[in-house]
């Protein structure tokens, strides 16, 4: 009950200010705003349903982009953390480059991106890949340095191996901090596959929103906001209860 | 093996933590080291276990590295393990089969035989450290270096935990760590007061270990580790 109420005052709260944006010159003796310019919720829904087949279709593609660049930006940044806590040479050549890499806007990227990659999926998937890298990579990094220095100490003291060290201490430890970094790219991945999608792309919502755009078509365009949104909000509550997961020995979790 | 020793001086960068140590662990006793927060026992121990310090250690040491088992206030459990995978850690860590039979029956052995499925965090203080002796005993080394381990529990587990390291422990080479005079008049064998960077007495308390904590002998040692202690 309680938790309902939660989700519905705001969404109240929402359609209560877009309503008042629509009509907000009426009192002033002006016209309620066209649909062109904002269209009203009703409108939206009406083209959510309609539109049902195209929206489903598109959503598919940024879906699948999303999830496919999610798996290869946590797969390269994980690679990386592993990279830097094995070899210190490699984090020393390493991290300058990554810092500097991240100083270039990812977003300045996309056009060469869609250059080297094509109009297709895979200039997207670059995209969620590069924009998400970072942030999993910095978590886990983190988590691997940050293992408590006593049960290293045991390791040590066991006679263990360096590499078993990593794997069967450091890792598992590290896990946590690692769902912090899938909850930031959980966030960022629909940015990135959209931003792909507006620069050139003939599939996914990105793609339809620019064109929905073009026609003057506003109540398609809100409407595959609405849908991407959902999509990276139920991105965010998956990857999250993955996080938890990961992190389900902590006593201290929430 | 030959029994570990430490002679020489450890220098931190502030300066000079210890000077003009000689300590040698008898063979199958239990040397117990005494003292203030700070005074360098700890790092006697890391030294000997061969772990990092931080500081420059300067004279002759044989250590115990690859012959020692290490047991330490914080229980050390990994927290995302079970009680009989933390037990067989050093096993997988050495990239060696474990023993599981051997391991259920050293954590029956310590009393946690119904809990051997249980992660830390739904263990009490004392049972982690039982779980944690377990794990040191499978270790199976002639040397156990214990830092501090009782000293987190209350007064009625740190009695029984003794009691049970005491009994489990025998005939190994051990040495304890510890700020409590009546901690290491009940278990050592040989004890050392350390303070202002040295050893300021030794002593062998009457009587053979493991003693009764409420004994007139051991009151009596404890009494004057209590005085050695004071002063340092």
């Amino acid at each position: 009950m309680n938790r309902a109420f939660q989700v519905l005052v705001p969404f109240a709260g929402i359609l209560l200010l877009w309503y008042l944006a629509i009509w907000i010159r009426v009192p002033f003796g002006g016209d309620p705003l066209p649909n062109f310019i904002l269209p009203a919720p009703e409108r939206v829904a009406e083209t959510l349903w309609t539109s049902r087949a195209l929206l489903f279709e598109h959503s598919l593609t940024t879906l699948g982009e999303i999830l496919l660049g999610i798996l290869f930006g946590v797969g390269l940044g994980m690679a990386t953390a592993f990279g830097f806590i094995a070899s210190p040479w490699l984090r020393r050549q390493g991290q300058p480059v990554m810092v500097i890499s991240q100083a270039i806007p990812v977003f300045a990227l996309a056009p060469l991106l869609t250059l080297w990659f094509g109009y297709g999926i895979w200039s997207k998937i670059a995209m969620t890949t590069l924009i998400i890298y970072f942030p999993v990579t910095v978590a886990f990094y983190d988590g691997l340095r940050r293992t408590d220095r006593h049960l290293l100490d045991l390791a040590r003291v066991m006679g263990a191996q360096p590499r078993r060290t990593l794997w069967l201490i450091r890792a598992p430890a590290a896990l946590p901090a690692l769902g912090s970094g899938l909850k930031l790219a959980a966030v960022y991945a629909p940015i990135g596959a959209v931003i792909g999608e507006w620069v050139g792309a003939a599939h996914g919502l990105g793609y339809l929103m620019l064109l929905a755009n073009g026609r003057a078509k506003t109540d398609l365009m809100f409407a595959a906001v609405i849908v991407l949104a959902c999509l990276a909000v139920a991105m965010y509550f998956a990857i999250s209860a993955l996080a938890g997961r990961l992190a389900r020995w902590r006593p201290e979790r929430d | 093996m030959r029994s570990p020793r430490l002679a020489g001086r450890f220098e931190l960068e502030g300066g000079t933590l210890f000077s003009g140590i000689d300590l040698e662990l008898a063979a199958g006793e239990w040397t117990c080291l005494l003292g203030p927060s700070g005074c360098g026992k700890s790092t006697i121990l890391r030294l000997i276990a061969g772990l990092e310090t931080g500081g420059r250690f300067e004279g002759e040491i044989r250590s115990a590295e690859r012959h020692a088992a290490y047991m330490a206030q914080s229980d050390m459990l990994a927290p995302w393990l079970d009680v009989t995978d933390n037990v067989m850690l050093g096993a997988r860590l050495r990239g060696e089969a474990p023993d599981r039979a051997r391991a259920e029956a050293l954590i029956a052995r310590v009393g946690l035989a119904a809990d051997a499925h249980k992660r830390p965090a739904e263990l009490s203080g004392g049972m982690r450290q039982r779980a944690a002796l377990a794990r040191t005993l499978m270790e199976d080394r002639p040397v156990a270096l214990l830092d501090e381990p009782f000293s987190a529990l209350d007064a009625a587990t740190r009695a029984t935990c003794q009691e049970l390291a005491f009994e489990l422990l025998e005939g190994r080479t051990v040495l304890l760590v510890t700020h409590d005079p009546a901690e290491a008049a009940r278990l050592g064998h040989q004890v050392h007061v350390m303070g202002q960077g040295r050893v300021l007495h030794s002593m062998r308390p009457e009587g053979a270990p493991i003693r009764d904590p409420a004994g007139g002998d051991t009151l009596a040692a404890q009494a004057a580790l209590f005085t050695e202690v004071r002063a340092a």
